[in-house]
């Protein structure tokens, strides 16, 4: 069962220099008011794990916030150009910062989750991000495998101490449903992370299982978004 | 050709590579013009990265966790389903999108395709890009034919690569362009333009089997 806990306890789990995975795409399914709190944590030099490094101006808002405030060491990211601040910090070398094709992305964390040594696409050949490029995970450099005559990539998996997820509903057996696109990276993320943080506008008893999305045993902690 | 109608030319030719229920993947600026070319008979599904097999139009009204991949707000079309990351690339990858339409800075005569950085002054990231050109049936370059008079369609890219040996098809305000293992073969030619003056504004050398058709009706 999942702990439903309030969004200051949450944040005080994920400590400094952690690799931290962080749902969402572009602020759509993003563990915002979780982020919020980190920022406000003061937490630092981690290692950020998600789709983007955030929406170009306005209001800070998810990941954008800590990156902003200089708490991230490194980000691992498949989009930057929206959001300008994270191409200055990358020249100026203040933070890292290692791109990763967005399927590929998905499938690295997906076999981080799932037990797979890593997976083979032909996304990357050829190109900055293919053979003796770093790889994300920090395990060394990309390789060619040729399977049946055809040449693939090699992507391995990736982990993260936490992941922050986003629910639109969560049940207190952990259990998580999402509407629309905010599902995007959260599914995902849910099964590779040691410890697993779902922000959720709604808590309720029970979700149907027909509906559940993120299965509760993977989930475990629950902060409800009005907290 | 006046500037501000090449665009909508350029889509409109595009328009007409895709058939009823075709499953297909639309790059950010001209591509998305597309659908408004499509005659009645023809409707295609919209594949949006973020996580929509069947996107929709932009919505009267407004919900924030249903976006398209620029983090503007969308809707899912009647027949749509809502899917996760992995799903949306699975779907990619796995050739079941029949068609990608994307710009690009640089084609080569062997359908190389750069599109994603230029070093020193654009660093976006590749977001989708690469699985897209690396997993979709056909990948259509649409583009302007030059950029202020330098060509684009070279014998190699110059800039780093989004993908390798991946596009199909050229379509530009000067002609249609479609990539063989021989090379680049001049298919289509818009009738503004002669052979010598699309040659000339390619770096590649094109391939003329006889006289190219029209692009235009």
């Amino acid at each position: 069962m999942a702990k439903i806990t309030s969004i200051t306890e949450a944040a005080a789990l994920i400590k400094d220099g952690m690799t931290v995975m962080v749902g969402g795409f572009l602020g759509c399914g993003g563990p915002d008011k979780l982020m919020h709190a980190l920022a406000l944590s003061g937490v630092k030099d981690l290692t950020v794990i998600c789709n983007d490094g955030g929406l170009p101006g306005g209001r800070l808002l998810g990941v954008q916030e800590l990156i902003h405030n200089g708490q991230v060491k490194h980000l691992i990211a498949t989009h930057i150009g929206m959001n300008k601040e994270v191409g200055q910090m990358m020249n100026e070398g203040t933070m890292k910062v290692t791109l990763v094709p967005q399927g590929s992305l998905a499938e690295k964390i997906r076999a981080g989750g799932y037990g797979l040594g890593g997976v083979l696409t032909p996304t990357g050949l050829g190109t900055p991000v293919g053979v003796g490029a770093e790889d994300a995970s920090g395990t060394g450099t990309k390789e060619a495998i040729t399977i049946d005559g055809k040449e693939y990539l090699l992507e391995r998996p990736i982990r993260a101490d936490v992941a922050c997820i986003y629910g639109s509903v969560a049940d207190k057996y952990g259990n998580v449903k999402i509407h629309g696109t905010a599902r995007n990276f959260n599914t995902v993320m849910a099964a590779a992370a040691d410890t697993v943080i779902c922000q959720a506008d709604e808590v309720v008893e029970m979700i149907d299982p027909d509906e559940v999305l993120i299965q509760g045993v993977l989930v475990d902690y629950i902060v409800g978004g009005k907290n | 050709m006046e500037k501000g109608m090449i665009k909508g030319f350029i889509a409109k030719r595009a328009a007409k590579e895709f058939k009823d229920g075709d499953f297909v993947n639309l790059g950010i600026g001209l591509p998305t013009m597309i659908p408004s070319y499509l005659p009645d008979d023809v409707h295609v599904i919209l594949e949006a990265e973020l996580g929509m097999a069947g996107a929709g139009t932009k919505p009267e009204i407004n919900d924030f966790n249903v976006c398209d991949a620029g983090g503007s707000s969308s809707s899912v079309a009647v027949g749509g389903a809502f899917i996760d990351s992995a799903t949306s690339f699975g779907l990619i990858r796995g050739g079941h999108v029949n068609a990608t339409v994307l710009g690009a800075l640089q084609v080569d005569e062997k359908g190389n395709l750069a599109n994603w950085i230029i070093p020193g002054k654009m660093v976006p990231g590749m977001g989708g890009a690469m699985d897209l050109c690396a997993g979709a049936k056909k990948v259509i370059v649409t583009m302007e034919h030059t950029q202020k008079g330098a060509p684009k369609i070279l014998k190699e890219c110059t800039l780093p690569l989004t993908t390798q040996t991946c596009v199909t098809k050229i379509i530009t305000e000067m002609c249609v362009i479609d990539v063989t293992p021989e090379g680049l073969e001049l298919v289509e030619i818009n009738p503004e333009f002669t052979v010598e003056q699309v040659q000339a504004a390619t770096e590649a050398t094109l391939i003329v089997k006889g006289e190219p058709k029209s692009m235009v009706d």
